[in-house]
Formats: structure tokens, C-alpha cells, sequence
């Protein structure tokens, strides 16, 4: 296979390159790292930065894509297929059972719509047919509650299984940095009585360790969540959605945080004019409506796009372009606030003992705001990263509904809501795709909601003014 | 006070200018016209006749800053600059791309969408400063933090998801309510009830929660600690003191919104399918529709401004320290 860097792919290690190296910096600096651990201290925290986590990894696993190979008929030169996949799909296609037709409830082994069948007398009959894949292996259909059953508590206990590994690792690697007895740790731990919530870590990570197993168990014979009006299957599109909503969150800020810090700063360092024209450019562009400068940059991309189509090798690349302008687009909406709050801050900082004191020595201004302003506001900037996360989330879902979101074939929950929206007045109620789309967007903003209300409280709980 | 309001009108000028320049760029300079007349034709066979042709018709056939053929004011006057973006200045938004005049269509809209973004903001108003209110008092038992984890989840839900799921509720299992649709004067109120209810609960955990800790900060003043000494009830000292002082910051934060109610939410009337200027907007996008698009922008921009203005003003009335100048 030949590997393929999509523009949002590299911008999303190149966020995680940072997020590492500011790892390693903050754990060697007390002040930095002391937040952080009060972070996880609390155990409804603990519990959302597990879960944000498991997104993660989902996203960083759909991040790396490839041309992969075609079996050549000759077997001497290796040939690669146009299409582009992501390692995600190849880990999922291995376990999530095959398209059907159409529309089939979550669980069930017959399609949803009745169709002409020819029965064992060669009558014609009007009858729900049987899945393609989801429970190709019953004989008996009755036998399907059963069979259900059985996968299930199998999942759970190979879950159970990989679970008390998980758990003995890491408590074993705990007790050599530690150098304690792994004795007393796993008293510490269950009692709760450590300084981290671990209790809650090793549960949460228990949950999510039962789920998957019996997603392993279940998912090759059924289709857990249903599938859509061609056939997909919902869990599939739920998981590969996870990575739309994660690069919306993040990059998003990533892109406009280099504006709002460089502007913010200088706006309240500098004063004079150079605040006048800063003031003046952000005032401006926060008078527009958010939602209608959305939309209007959003119409004129896609009228770009369509008269450039010949810029883009695959489809792929297209959409991906598309989610990155909608990435710069929600960025310009969103710095003007932070910028705000950055300049306010510099302002008040500007007065203080220790710029007096830079100044005095003779530091050139850039000088002094790199060594002393920017790392005096920066809890603004960790807080409003996170706290702006779960909003753009769920923009995207709002974006994506009213056609100026991602590109329609992109995997995405707003996509997923968008296509079945009318699918609720049919009868009987397709129901699950929303259902899906709804779970997967409550648990990953809510566990933002909560890191982010974490962090709030530990970097600086008077900015409440930020939400 | 003349004074200042002379001023902060003479400061939305440049603003106004600058939002007009934005939407300039983004819809002459991205894309030329010719690009737009070429999507609006059929993207690729079509002649450059009929681009002129459609150009002509919309008036987008003159040079974008500088018209050199004219003579005097017209090498100024007699540009795409001029003619539809510094018109929108006296709020001459002229005819959309398909004809019609955007000036009337907007006064036709922007009640329906008044009809509904109203009732949500008083009722949930109402609504979320009572149960704010309420949680504020019982502040630091099993209720409060019960409420906070409620209002956490509630935040946590796309709108989407609360549109949906009423509409399913109420008007698909319970048939109370029409799914969607809209009439003329009284005979409305049936198609307004249950956008008004799910925009109202939609808003109502973030609202709870943020007017909580409004709440939870003058309960903590010294002003408190006073009234209590007096030996007035906490029930006196919640109703009159706290709930009197918290509503200079909700009040002045409202204030800001009420221009903007005018334009309607997309999101909403896009569901409830209410003829009011969100629908317009999202109408425009989908027929691609670009003086529609760039009239809004505009419109939404001075409204705005105007709101900020009115905060200012409603500080000096609530709050007589105050004054501007």
C-alpha cells in the first residue's frame, strides 16, 4: 500500500506533535503540570478524558489513509487502487458485517421492506427476505435471541479478560515507577484513596473494554445499529463520523489560534493605533452574524469548488478540502472572541512589576512578549480551546443539516442527521440512525463539556465569562 | 448622552463599511461574476453570450471598483462597488438574482421569524431565571448539583436532536400540534406552539446554568451578608436583593439580542418550515442566490451594531453609576 497525506491529516498530527512536546515540557514543570493533575483528580473528569481518548483514537486511526493494494493478476508489479482508505476501515471492515439492500433494524436478520420471493412450492410470495450478511450463520431464525445472547456474555467476558490485562499493566508499571508493592497500590486504588482518580480510570476503561468486546462478538454477525436506506451499516458510519467532529473541534482552533494570540497580545503590548486597527478589524468581523457569514463563505466555496474541479484528484481530496476551509471559515467566526479577552488580559499585564523590569533591561517588545506576556496568558488560551470544543461539534451537526457543512460524502453525524430527518414519518419508524448520531454526539460533548468545566476550575475558576 | 449616541453612530460607519468590504470580497473578488452567471447557467456548456446575457440583466456587467468609459462621478458611481454594496447603506438592498425586491420580501419575513424568536426568549426568560433561581437557593445540596449534571446534559444534546425528537412527540404519537407550516394572523398560533416550546427547553440548560452563577456570585456579596444581618429572611433576601442585582447583567445581556431577533433562527424555521428570514436566508443559499445572501449579511451586521448600542444605553438605566459620555 502507498500512503496518502490528506492536508487535514497533517494538520492533525502536527496537533498532536504539539499537544506530545507540551506533554514533555509541562510534566518537567511543576506550575504547568499541577493544573492537569487537578484535572484528573476529579472523577467525573477522569471519566470524559477516557472517553475523549477513545475518540481520539478512533480519529488518529481514520487519519492514516492509503492506496491500498490490488491483487495483480501477473504478481510481479504491484498495482494500487484510486480509492483511498484509512486504516479504521480496514480494521472495521474485518469485523462489521457487509452491505445489505437496504434499510434493516438494528439487530434484526430480515430487511425492512417486503419484497416477491419464491417459497420451497414455487409460490410467489410477499415476504420480509433475510439479510445478506446479518445472521447468515442462523439456521433456525428463532434461534437469533439466543445466539445474541450467548456472543454477548462471551463479549463480555473477553472483554472482562483483556480488561483485568489492561489493568494488571498498567498497575504493575505504576508500582516499578512508584516503587511500591503492587499490594498497597491496588488497596490505594480501591479504596480511592490515590491522588489521580485511578478508581475511575480503570472503570471507565472497564466499560469501554466490555463494549468492545461485545461489539468484537456481535458485530461480524449483525448489525449492531442497522443500516441505512442503501444498506451501510450505522455503527460504521457512527465511528468513521467521530473523526469529522474531532477535526471540526480541533482544528478549527488550531488555525485561528496563531491570529487571536499574535493579535491579541500585540493589540494590548502595543496600544496606539496598532490596538485602534486590531479593535477595528475584529470588531467588524464579529458584527456579522456568525451563521450568516457561514453561509455565505460556505455558498461561495462551493460555486469555487465547482468551477475548479479540476484541482482535485479524488473525491476524497476534494471533501477533505472542503473540511478545512470549513475548519479556516468557523475559525474566523471564533477568534475575535479570544482575541478580545487575550487583549484585555495583556492590558492588565502590560502594568505589572516584571514587564516594567524586561523593559528596563532593554528587551526588544517582541522579546518581552514572548518571554513574559504569552506564557502569562496561555491558561486563557488552554481554557478557551477546550471550552470552544463541544460548541463546534455540535455546529458541524447544524451546518451539515442546513447543506453548508462537510461535503455530502463525507462520514459525518450531521450528514447522518440530515439524510434521515425524513425517515421518521415512515411506518414503522426507522429510528436508529438518529439514534446512533444522537448517542455518539451526547457522549463525546459531554465528556468535553465536563473536561472542559474541569479545566475552567483548575487553570482559572473566576473566568466565567468565557462560556 | 446625545453626545454619545452621535458618536457611537458615527463609529458604526466605518464597521458597517468594513463588513461591506468583506462581503465585496467574498462575493466579487472569490469568485468573478462570470463564475456566478457560469454555476447559475450550467457550469460547463455555456456560451459567454449568455454569461453577458445574464450578467447584464443583474447589472454585474460593470468593471468591480473603476469604470473608466464613464465620464466625471460615473467613473466611480457606475461600478459593481457602488451599485450593490454601498446602496445597502441606506438600506436600498435592490432585486435579488431571480427579480424580486429583497427590500419588500425582508419587511414581508421578519415577522414570522418576530412571531417566534419573541415568545422564546421571554417564556425561556422566564423560565430559566426562576429555575436558576431556584437552584441557586438550594445551592450546595443533592438538588443543586442534581440540577447542575441536568443542565450539563441538556447542553450536551443538539438542537437538532430537541427539534426532531418534538416533533416526533408532539405532533407524530401525540398528533397535538401540526408538524410544520404557517398561517395568516390568529390561525398561526397552532404552528407556533412547538417551535416556541423545544426553542425554550433547547436554551434551557445553558441558560440555567449561567444565570446560576450569576446568582451564586451576588449571593456571595457583602451586600448579602448585610441584608441577612438585618435579620431579613433568606426567602426576602433571594426574591428582592439577589434576584434585583442579578438582573443587571441578564437584562443588559438580552438587550443585546433583541435586535437580532428580527432575523429569525435558520436552523428552526428550516424545521418548522416558517416563511420568516432565516428561510429566506437558507432559501437564497440553496437557489444560490447572492444579492439575497449579501443584503442579510449586511442587515445582520447593523442590527447587531444597533444592539450593542442599546446595551449601552440599558446600563445607564439599570445601573445609575453609569453615565456615558
Amino acid at each position: 500500500m502507498s500512503f496518502v497525506f490528506l492536508t487535514t491529516d497533517i494538520l492533525l498530527f502536527l496537533l498532536i506533535a504539539i499537544l506530545l512536546v507540551y506533554g514533555i515540557y509541562a510534566l518537567r514543570h511543576e506550575h504547568l503540570f499541577r493544573p492537569w493533575k487537578q484535572v484528573v483528580s476529579r472523577p467525573f473528569s477522569m471519566c470524559a478524558v477516557v472517553v475523549l481518548s477513545f475518540y481520539f483514537l478512533i480519529a488518529i486511526l481514520d487519519s492514516v489513509h492509503f492506496h491500498p493494494t490490488i491483487e495483480s493478476s501477473s504478481g510481479n508489479d504491484v498495482q494500487h487502487s484510486t480509492r483511498i482508505t484509512s486504516v479504521l476501515d480496514l480494521v472495521l471492515g474485518s469485523i462489521i458485517a457487509g452491505t445489505e439492500k437496504t434499510y434493516s433494524a438494528p439487530f434484526s436478520i430480515y430487511a425492512f421492506a417486503k419484497e416477491t420471493l419464491v417459497d420451497e412450492d414455487g409460490y410467489m410470495v410477499r415476504e420480509y427476505p433475510r439479510l445478506k450478511h446479518a445472521g447468515s450463520h442462523l439456521s433456525e431464525p428463532a434461534s437469533r435471541l439466543d445466539d445474541i445472547l450467548n456472543r454477548s456474555v462471551v463479549g463480555v467476558g473477553k472483554g472482562l479478560i483483556g480488561w483485568i490485562f489492561f489493568c494488571a499493566i498498567i498497575i504493575f508499571m505504576m508500582s516499578r515507577i512508584q516503587k511500591l508493592a503492587i499490594r498497597g497500590i491496588v488497596k490505594k486504588i480501591i479504596r480511592g484513596q490515590s491522588s489521580l482518580s485511578w478508581r475511575t480510570f480503570f472503570l471507565s476503561f472497564g466499560i469501554i473494554f466490555v463494549l468492545v468486546g461485545i461489539g468484537l462478538q456481535l458485530c461480524p454477525h449483525y448489525h449492531v445499529l442497522g443500516t441505512d436506506q442503501v444498506g451501510n451499516d450505522i455503527l460504521y458510519q457512527s465511528l468513521k463520523s467521530a473523526r469529522t467532529g474531532l477535526i471540526i473541534g480541533t482544528l478549527t482552533t488550531l488555525v485561528m489560534l496563531p491570529f487571536a494570540v499574535i493579535f491579541g497580545v500585540s493589540a494590548g503590548y502595543f496600544g496606539g493605533w496598532v490596538d485602534d486597527s486590531i479593535q477595528y478589524m475584529y470588531t467588524t468581523l464579529s458584527s456579522i452574524p456568525s451563521v450568516l457569514l457561514i453561509a455565505a463563505s460556505a455558498l461561495m466555496l462551493d460555486v469555487y469548488l465547482a468551477n475548479h474541479s479540476e484541482m482535485f484528484v479524488s473525491v476524497t481530496a476534494r471533501a477533505d478540502l472542503r473540511l478545512l476551509c470549513l475548519c479556516l471559515i468557523l475559525g474566523v467566526t471564533t477568534w475575535t472572541g479570544l482575541c478580545r479577552y487575550l487583549r484585555a488580559e495583556t492590558l492588565k499585564l502590560r502594568e505589572s512589576a516584571y514587564i516594567d523590569a524586561s523593559r528596563a533591561f532593554g528587551a526588544v517588545p517582541w522579546t518581552t512578549i514572548w518571554k513574559h506576556v504569552v506564557p502569562n496568558v496561555m491558561h486563557i488560551v488552554t481554557i478557551s480551546i477546550v471550552l470552544d470544543f463541544s460548541g463546534l461539534v455540535l455546529a458541524e451537526a447544524a451546518l451539515s443539516y442546513l447543506n453548508i457543512g462537510v461535503d455530502p460524502s463525507m462520514e459525518s453525524w450531521g450528514n447522518m442527521i440530515n439524510g434521515a430527518r425524513l425517515e421518521l414519518a415512515r411506518e414503522p419508524v426507522v429510528w436508529w440512525s438518529l439514534f446512533a448520531a444522537f448517542i455518539f454526539m451526547f457522549v463525546l460533548v459531554l465528556a468535553a463539556n465536563i473536561f472542559a468545566d474541569a479545566v475552567r476550575d483548575a487553570f482559572d475558576p473566576r473566568l466565567r465569562e468565557l462560556n | 448622552m446625545s453626545d454619545y449616541l452621535l458618536r457611537r453612530l458615527l463609529y458604526a460607519f466605518p464597521i458597517l463599511l468594513g463588513v461591506n468590504i468583506i462581503t465585496f470580497f467574498l462575493f466579487f473578488v472569490v469568485n468573478s461574476p462570470d463564475d456566478m452567471a457560469r454555476i447559475h447557467l450550467g457550469n460547463k456548456y455555456v456560451t459567454t453570450d449568455a454569461i453577458e446575457k445574464w450578467k447584464g440583466e443583474r447589472g454585474y456587467d460593470r468593471p468591480l471598483f473603476y469604470n473608466s468609459e464613464k465620464q466625471g462621478r460615473g467613473k466611480l458611481l457606475d461600478t459593481i462597488f457602488y451599485t450593490k454594496t454601498v446602496k445597502l447603506f441606506v438600506f436600498d438592498f435592490g432585486q435579488s438574482d431571480s427579480g424580486r425586491d429583497i427590500g419588500y420580501d425582508i419587511s414581508q419575513r421578519m415577522w414570522p421569524s418576530l412571531m417566534i424568536t419573541l415568545p422564546i426568549l421571554i417564556l425561556g426568560l422566564f423560565l430559566t431565571i426562576s429555575l436558576a433561581l431556584a437552584v441557586a437557593f438550594f445551592r450546595a445540596t443533592y438538588l443543586d448539583t442534581f440540577a447542575v449534571i441536568m443542565c450539563v446534559c441538556m447542553m450536551s444534546v443538539s438542537g437538532l436532536f430537541y427539534i426532531i425528537g418534538g416533533q416526533y412527540l408532539f405532533s407524530k404519537l401525540l398528533k397535538i400540534v401540526p408538524i410544520s407550516g404557517f398561517d395568516d394572523g390568529f390561525l398561526a398560533i397552532k404552528f407556533l406552539i412547538l417551535p416556541v416550546v423545544v426553542g425554550v427547553v433547547g436554551g434551557l440548560g445553558s441558560g440555567t446554568r449561567w444565570y446560576r452563577t450569576i446568582f451564586l456570585e451576588e449571593v456571595n456579596q457583602d451586600y448579602v451578608r448585610t441584608a441577612r444581618s438585618k435579620g431579613l429572611s433568606e426567602k426576602v433576601v433571594f426574591y428582592v436583593h439577589v434576584l434585583r442585582n442579578g438582573m443587571i447583567p441578564i437584562l443588559t445581556g438580552v438587550v443585546a439580542l433583541l435586535p437580532s431577533l428580527f432575523l429569525g433562527s435558520l436552523i428552526t424555521e428550516a424545521f418548522f418550515g416558517i416563511p420568516g428570514l432565516g428561510s429566506y436566508t437558507i432559501e437564497a443559499i440553496q437557489s444560490q442566490d447572492f444579492s439575497i445572501v449579501r443584503a442579510m449579511v449586511f442587515l445582520g451586521s447593523a442590527l447587531y451594531i444597533l444592539g450593542l448600542v442599546l446595551t449601552d444605553i440599558s446600563y445607564t438605566f439599570v445601573d445609575p453609576r453609569i453615565s456615558l459620555r
